[in-house]
């Protein structure tokens, strides 16, 4: 079995949701590595490997001193960039005395880092979801599903809308979903992958019809974007059948709902798998908005429980397995191969 | 390598239907073989089962 890791890095990961994280110290795995992260005196978030140098002890069970963590066990006291400026007993500070900083950027209401010893691409590279950001104009429901399935498997999963039929008993298909051309696009230069499947007569599903008041036939376009390693997209647009994006301006006759995950590495067999549902109508309406955590929240689990015993097999039988690829393999095969190509880069 | 790689799906059919970045088209029954095809751009244009660049 190759020992070699099969996460990318050098890239920016998704963290925690920005309101994970406030004045007290949080503790998360990214990647492999222990981190610690708090909100700063100015609300400026900072993350530090959550290992104190002298003995170890987890900086996240400590204490803040203002914007410096003093070590829960013997005192050594960090600033926020991760250097000592005191140790117990002496003046003398051990120059090796620091702990790794992370680089950390909150934009969209997500915290990202760096993972990886490379200086780190600029923020802008970093994938925006703009109806993430709280003066989006979308109402968001969100959680954080632990996966005890590595990241590949999950992407296998998000990369392929087939296995709805199957796994999730048929909740969001409708009869025209199995007669849509599916178009998997891969950008080489920007290194994104979409997924785009566009129906434009469509019967409504109950519950879109009664949360959009359309009545009648309906144009339903689902997009995937994947922005690698960690970003997950899902566009999708439901108007009345015949009804367009207009060729500039918002798309104001029609309603978005955008699913987005974020699928990062815990270690190597477990993964943080954030998803959040956004919609663009419908703000203040608490049926809504339990149906969307609801309905999210149940389709999340049986992903998570399928992968959940995909790891478990690996584990079982090792992982040398001839697999067998199919049309509907044709996203997750793209997917592959671009987390490839960054692992070999890194 | 520049450009954007396309397959096409219809659900229910066999066929995948590959466009690489110059407009050469592919059908194939096979998404390992079809994103071969695209990346091997250009060996293999103008095989059986492909059309040579469209411009
Ligand atoms: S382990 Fe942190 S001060 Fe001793
Ligand atoms: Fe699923
Ligand atoms: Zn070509």
């Amino acid at each position: 079995m190759a020992p070699t890791t099969q996460i990318p890095r050098n890239q920016w990961y998704v963290a925690a949701y920005g309101d994970e994280i406030g004045a007290s110290l949080f503790a998360r795995t990214i990647c492999g590595e222990p981190v610690m992260f708090f909100r700063d005196a100015g609300g400026t978030v900072s993350a530090l490997a959550d290992r104190c140098v002298h003995r170890r002890f987890p900086l996240s069970k400590s204490n803040r001193d203002g914007d410096k963590i003093v070590c829960g066990y013997h005192g050594f006291t960090y600033d926020k960039t991760g250097a000592c400026v005191a140790v117990p007993g002496q003046t003398r500070i051990p120059r090796t005395a620091r702990v790794k900083p992370y680089p950390v950027h909150e934009q969209d209401s997500l915290v990202w880092i760096w993972i990886g010893d490379a200086e780190p691409s600029p923020v802008s590279s970093i994938p925006r979801a703009p109806w993430l950001a709280a003066d989006g104009g979308y109402t968001t429901l969100r959680a954080l599903a632990p996966l005890k399935a590595r990241h590949s498997l999950l992407l296998d999963n998000l990369m392929d809308l087939s296995h709805e039929t199957y796994l999730h008993g048929g909740y969001i298909g409708t009869p025209e979903v199995a007669e849509t051309p599916i178009t998997t696009e891969v950008d080489e230069e920007a290194g994104i992958i979409r997924v785009s499947r566009h129906m434009d007569d469509a019967e409504c599903p109950p519950f879109y019809a009664k949360s959009t008041g359309i009545d009648g036939r309906i144009t339903r376009w689902q997009d995937i974007e994947y922005f690698p390693p960690c970003l997950y997209t899902l566009h999708s647009r439901i108007a009345p059948a015949g009804v367009l994006p207009p060729a500039s301006g918002p798309d104001s006759d029609a309603f978005h709902v955008e699913i987005t995950y974020a699928l990062t590495p815990e270690t190597e067999t477990s993964t943080h798998d954030f998803w959040m549902v956004s919609r663009d109508f419908g703000h203040g309406d608490a049926g809504m908005d339990s149906f969307f955590s609801q309905m999210q929240a149940e389709v999340v689990q049986q992903d998570v429980d399928a992968l959940n015993l995909l790891e478990e097999l690996i584990a079982a039988d090792g992982e040398a397995y001839q697999e067998l690829s199919i049309n509907i393999d044709t996203g997750a095969l793209a997917a592959r191969r671009l987390i490839k190509k960054l692992n070999e880069a890194a | 390598m520049p450009g954007t790689l396309a397959i096409t799906w219809e659900p229910g059919s066999d066929t995948l239907l590959g466009t690489c970045h110059c407009g050469a088209r592919h059908t194939s029954q096979d998404p390992v073989e079809a994103w071969a095809w695209l990346l091997a751009h250009p060996d293999g244009h103008g095989l059986s089962g492909s059309e040579g660049a469209s411009e």
